[in-house]
């Protein structure tokens, strides 16, 4: 079977297994057992109605697992449930495994995990590949993952928020090898987007496309860092920034503002602008006044430090700065950039030093140090 | 997040504990100390936080380029004052406080008669990849 489709279709029948009764592992044990014999049936075997044959054939897996497990026989009664045949409701079982995947009982790491398996449909070896880890590391957080959940009660959905947020550090760990976790960000998120109308969702799904938008931008071809002033903004991808936008005023128009939607317009009004010098940073500072309303999240502080810098000036920028925990990462990088604007090109050159030193990552630090250097350059070059 | 765990031979400061080198204890006590450090490491891997470890020779030498055409300049097996690392081991934790509590934990691994050696270990966060979104 075509690995695309299976992707797309495991969760989906491990979504009705569970909703039937099953317990996640087993559900996912039955599926796999199905794919499996899909696979083997030969391509020019398969059933016209793929997701109905796998549903059957998982379902009847899962049967003989509980009837051979005579340890097990309170399992029994589950048979009971079996239902009569007809359609499925295929949208509320996969949202409710978004939920179950994301649930506040795990750890972010092992959420994160969950989800790749069984809503994203990715291998453990391809989910290990992703994060720089052996594969018995990551199948072991897995079935942690999975023996976690197994007691979560499956009768009312969950909260959005903690499904949105594994999302978004999927997408923030934006690895590029046999799985772009990027992508696989925005193709679950474009799911859980059909699945329901809610506006943080659609909020999300905007601010992703238009930081995918930026990406081919963002690293020159030697992975050196370039900041969005610097960046070639023709190598913008244009058609997902409109979809970007469109995807967001739909969303703003019902006047339900989150979080993500007030990310999602600040991303918005920088691919709106031809240059840094056409930005509107008036209109930027306004939304960052509202993601700190809705918020309070240091980091949306300091970066609103930042677009008070460009809209009135680095002495502004450094008042707006005055107010936010130096101990914050990225403060000294952001007080660096403030003074350098404000004309103390000595004090910004240490500043960059210093904020290089503590730089998480290497471009990053690279990127920092290459600013101390050009400020301490004779010429000013 | 992945931190390495550092275990030095020397360069590091003196631990409180009993600190007589591991030649002169006696069988039993060594494989006690080994067995510690990989039921350590069998336990990452039920939690899913080992990404891997080894331990290395004590035998390094240092070198460098000397010019085009010449050949790299070495010092000799490492002099007695120099650090020198015994191993490494590798972690994805989720949070800094983890990786000291197990870092912590590795350091109790037992020397002479069974107490906690109180080792010193380093432990240095890896530099991420670049997230997708930084501005």
């Amino acid at each position: 079977m075509d690995p695309q489709l299976v992707r797309e279709l495991a969760p989906q029948v491990i979504g009705v297994l569970v909703r039937r009764g099953a317990d996640f592992a087993s559900a996912e044990d039955a599926v796999q057992e199905a794919l499996l014999k899909a696979w083997q049936a030969g391509v020019s075997d398969l059933p016209a109605d793929p997701k109905g044959w796998l549903v059957t054939t998982a379902w009847r897996k899962y049967l003989d697992a509980v009837r051979s497990d005579v340890a097990r026989r309170g399992r029994e009664e589950k048979l009971d449930l079996e239902p009569a045949p007809g359609p499925t409701e295929q949208a509320d079982d996969t949202l409710r495994l978004y939920f179950l995947c994301a649930h506040p009982s795990l750890s972010p790491a092992s959420a994160l995990a969950l989800t790749l398996r069984a809503v994203g449909g990715l291998t453990t070896r391809q989910i290990a590949a992703a994060y720089l880890v052996p594969e018995a590391t990551m199948a072991q957080r897995i079935s942690r993952a999975k023996r976690a959940v197994a007691e979560v009660r499956w009768d009312r959905p969950g909260d959005f928020s903690t499904v949105l947020k594994v999302l978004y550090l999927v997408f923030n760990e934006g690895y590029s090898g046999d799985v772009d976790l990027t992508l696989e960000a925005i193709r679950l998120t474009r799911q859980l987007a059909g699945l329901t109308d809610d506006e943080e969702v659609a909020g999300l799904l905007a601010l992703m496309l238009l930081h995918q938008a930026r990406r081919p931008a963002r690293f020159g071809a030697d992975g050196r860092l370039i900041p969005l002033a610097e960046q070639d903004r023709s190598r913008w991808n244009t058609s997902l920034i409109a979809e970007g936008v469109e995807i967001l005023q739909a969303a703003l128009s019902r006047d339900r503002l989150e979080e993500y939607q007030a990310q999602a317009a600040i991303a918005a009004l920088h691919a709106d602008a031809r240059s840094v010098g056409e930005t509107d940073w008036v209109q930027i500072v306004g939304w960052y006044d509202e993601l700190v309303r809705l918020t309070d999240n240091p980091v949306a502080r300091l970066n609103r430090a930042v677009a008070v810098g460009e809209a009135d000036g680095g002495r502004a920028g450094l008042a707006a700065l005055g107010e936010i925990d130096p101990g914050l990462p990225r403060f000294a990088a952001v007080s660096a950039h403030l003074h350098e604007k404000a004309g103390d090109a000595v004090a910004a050159a240490q500043l960059y030093a210093d904020a290089a030193r503590v730089a998480g990552n290497a471009a990053e630090r690279d990127h920092l140090t290459r600013q101390a250097a050009r400020l301490r350059q004779p010429t000013g070059g | 997040m992945k931190y390495l765990l550092l275990k030095h031979y020397r360069g590091n400061p003196a631990p409180v504990g009993d600190d007589v080198p591991m030649d002169r204890w006696t069988p039993a006590e060594i494989d006690a100390h080994i067995q510690y450090m990989q039921d350590f490491a069998v336990r990452l891997e039920g939690t899913g936080e080992f990404v891997d470890g080894q331990a290395l020779s004590p035998e390094g030498t240092f070198v460098r380029y000397d010019g085009e055409g010449r050949p790299p300049v070495t010092d000799g097996p490492f002099a007695e004052t120099k650090d020198l690392i015994a191993g490494w081991m590798v972690i994805d934790v989720e949070s800094y406080d983890r990786a000291l509590e197990l870092a912590g934990e590795l350091s109790a691994a037992p020397g002479r008669g069974g107490k906690p050696l109180h080792e010193w270990l380093e432990v240095r966060p890896f530099l991420a990849h670049p997230p997708t979104v930084t501005d």
